[in-house]
């Protein structure tokens, strides 16, 4: 767990932020200039904030009050950085290795053969950095920073200098990082689609102070942060259970009533957590016969917020909460008002980040 | 020593080497040291220093060599102190030659190292001090390998300029043969004599000889450690 307070002044910027992250990974939302590498290099130790703490679990690593700055080595923090920054004169294996050496005091969570599998570099351990692929790269140095035996992991937009097929291969892994290992990881990035894939918790910053943070559920489904983040990721966060499998689906049950799943490979009795995006959601007055869609839910309209060029319908169904993204002329046209009974039509439903770690703690 | 050279020609290649190589050896550390301090650190003082260490570059090499004198000779204030002390006597020997080549050559040394120094990515310093490695660590791990090539074109320069220093060896430890009598001091002292010329031509081969074989070791050895950094 990291708590971080603190506050720096810039010429012509205030930096004032508190920000606490759980375990799991949270995601550090905003553009770029709003302060967001500044945080992450106070919590590294690579800058010094004017004022302010920053402990992590038990550990304080700067308190302007008792005059407390521990050195970055000192910190035993994982940093990821945009431009992977790997030592060019050291082979990928002696890169991994490099912080294994400084951090022998740590006790060893991570094995070596392990990181190497979860992240897939086994056939680049002899080469040297200039020879491999930005993705590539970067997965050497996620490795590394993992091997250093941290206490957490910070990622700088470890994405934003690949293009789409690089950030599709790293992807997975971060996942698989994410839900496999136990450390907290503090994620820098402007990208919603990043944090809607990635995240279970989200901070949103702007001009040096975080205007919004909590679970990452509640922050895409809330009418009020979810534009923040850009429309197309808005949307809710179901938990339900594994049922069964039937007709190479998976159904599953919810809260909100029961639902299918296009995936088969998830075991039974299996707690989840599903994502609901608000454009895959159709709103009807009555319940649609013939229609290919599968889920179909039974809600009532809680509230409506206006965004740009539509209108953000908030669900109750039973007890769940479900986003739909329509238009304007459709919310009149239907007559939406706090209240009314509709059917939820759903496209899509997907499995959400963290779901899998859920399931097993 | 060998028949295509006199003693005395054989002693000056030889000292000429000797002080070279002490030279460029001695004034190594203090010029990574000083290298990493200008590249890497402000502090007050810091434009005194560089010019300090630059001086000898645009000093006459007599003037430099006075000074020298002056500082280091036996009735200096620190050459007195360094005799008194621990026995060590700059003035009209040998060790005042490697004293005077080095200072010449310092500033060849020290801004090599330091344009190798600053291309160091300082991003890749604090990467490597996330990972748990000090100052120290950081600098032997990271710097170091990354600048060798820098170090090298450094101590070649030096080298030469060590091998060919003259006028400020001169003023301080005078011509001495078998003491100071250095390679260029020596063919200067042949040039004076009559029928000396051909002892000159062909200790003028041998500085060439050395000075092409240096610049051709480092060139190798910059080029191996730079495909090496590349990858493959």
């Amino acid at each position: 767990m990291l708590s971080v307070d603190i506050r720096h002044h810039f010429p012509g910027f205030e930096l004032d932020a508190r920000l606490d992250a759980p375990a799991g990974l949270t995601a550090l939302f905003g553009q770029s200039g709003s302060g967001k590498t500044t945080i992450v290099n106070a919590v590294a130790g690579l800058m010094r904030p004017d004022a302010g703490r920053i402990k992590v679990g038990g550990t304080t690593l700067s308190d302007s009050n008792t005059r407390t700055f521990l050195a970055p080595h000192r910190r035993g923090i994982g940093y990821v950085f945009q431009d992977a920054r790997l030592f060019p004169h050291l082979t990928v294996r002696q890169n991994l290795l490099y912080g294994r050496w400084f951090g022998k005091s740590r006790t060893d969570t991570i094995d070596f053969a392990r990181i190497i599998e979860l992240l897939g570099i086994g056939h680049l351990l002899t080469r040297r950095p200039g020879a491999l692929s930005g993705g590539e790269r970067q997965r050497v140095a996620l490795g590394r920073a993992m091997l250093s035996r941290p206490r957490m992991l910070l990622m700088d937009e470890p994405l934003a200098a690949l293009d789409e097929a690089r950030k599709a291969e790293i992807m997975p892994y971060l996942e698989r990082l994410r839900d496999e290992t136990r450390l907290p990881i503090l994620y820098v990035t402007h990208s919603p689609a990043e944090v809607a894939r990635l995240a279970t918790t989200v901070a949103l910053i702007r001009d040096g102070r975080i205007t919004a943070s909590g679970p990452a559920a509640q922050i895409l489904s809330d009418p009020a942060t979810a534009p923040l983040l850009g429309l197309r990721e808005a949307g809710a966060i179901l938990t339900a259970r594994v049922a069964g499998q039937e007709d190479g689906l998976t159904r599953v049950d919810s809260a909100a009533g029961p639902l299918w799943l296009a995936r088969t490979d998830l075991p039974q009795g299996r707690d989840l957590r599903l994502r609901i995006l608000a454009q895959d959601v159709m709103l009807a007055l009555q319940r649609p016969e013939g229609i290919s869609a599968l889920n179909i839910l039974a809600a009532s309209v809680r509230d409506l917020t206006a965004t740009d060029g539509g209108i953000l319908v908030r669900l109750d169904a039973g007890p769940e909460v479900i986003l739909s993204r329509i238009t304007t002329r459709s919310a009149n046209a239907l007559a939406l008002a706090p209240g009314k009974p509709v059917y939820a039509v759903l496209k899509t439903v997907s499995v959400a980040p963290g779901s899998i770690g859920m399931s097993e703690s | 020593m060998t028949d295509w050279l006199t003693p005395q020609e054989w002693q000056a290649v030889a000292l000429s080497l000797k002080v070279s190589t002490v030279a460029v050896l001695a004034s190594l550390p203090f010029g990574i040291f000083i290298a990493y301090a200008l590249a890497r650190w402000r502090f007050p003082g810091h434009g005194l220093l560089n010019g300090l260490v630059h001086l000898p570059l645009v000093l006459p090499p007599v003037v430099t060599g006075y000074l020298l004198l002056l500082t280091f000779g036996r009735r200096g204030s620190v050459g007195q102190f360094l005799d008194q002390w621990f026995g060590i006597v700059f003035a009209f020997r040998w060790t005042g030659a490697v004293l005077a080549a080095a200072i010449m050559a310092f500033p060849l040394l020290v801004r090599a190292i330091r344009l190798a120094i600053e291309a160091v990515d300082p991003k890749l310093e604090q990467a490597a001090s996330t990972l748990g490695a000090s100052r120290l660590w950081v600098f032997a791990t990271v710097t170091l390998p990354l600048i060798i090539p820098g170090i090298l074109a450094g101590m070649v320069l030096a080298f030469a300029k060590a091998m060919g220093e003259f006028g400020a060896t001169i003023t301080f430890v005078s011509n001495i043969p078998g003491q100071t009598q250095t390679l260029p001091s020596a063919i200067y002292a042949f040039l004076q004599v009559p029928g000396g010329e051909s002892s000159a031509g062909r200790l003028v081969l041998i500085a060439v000889a050395v000075a092409m074989g240096a610049l051709f070791l480092s060139e190798g050895i910059a080029r191996a450690v730079a495909r090496r950094i590349r990858g493959g």
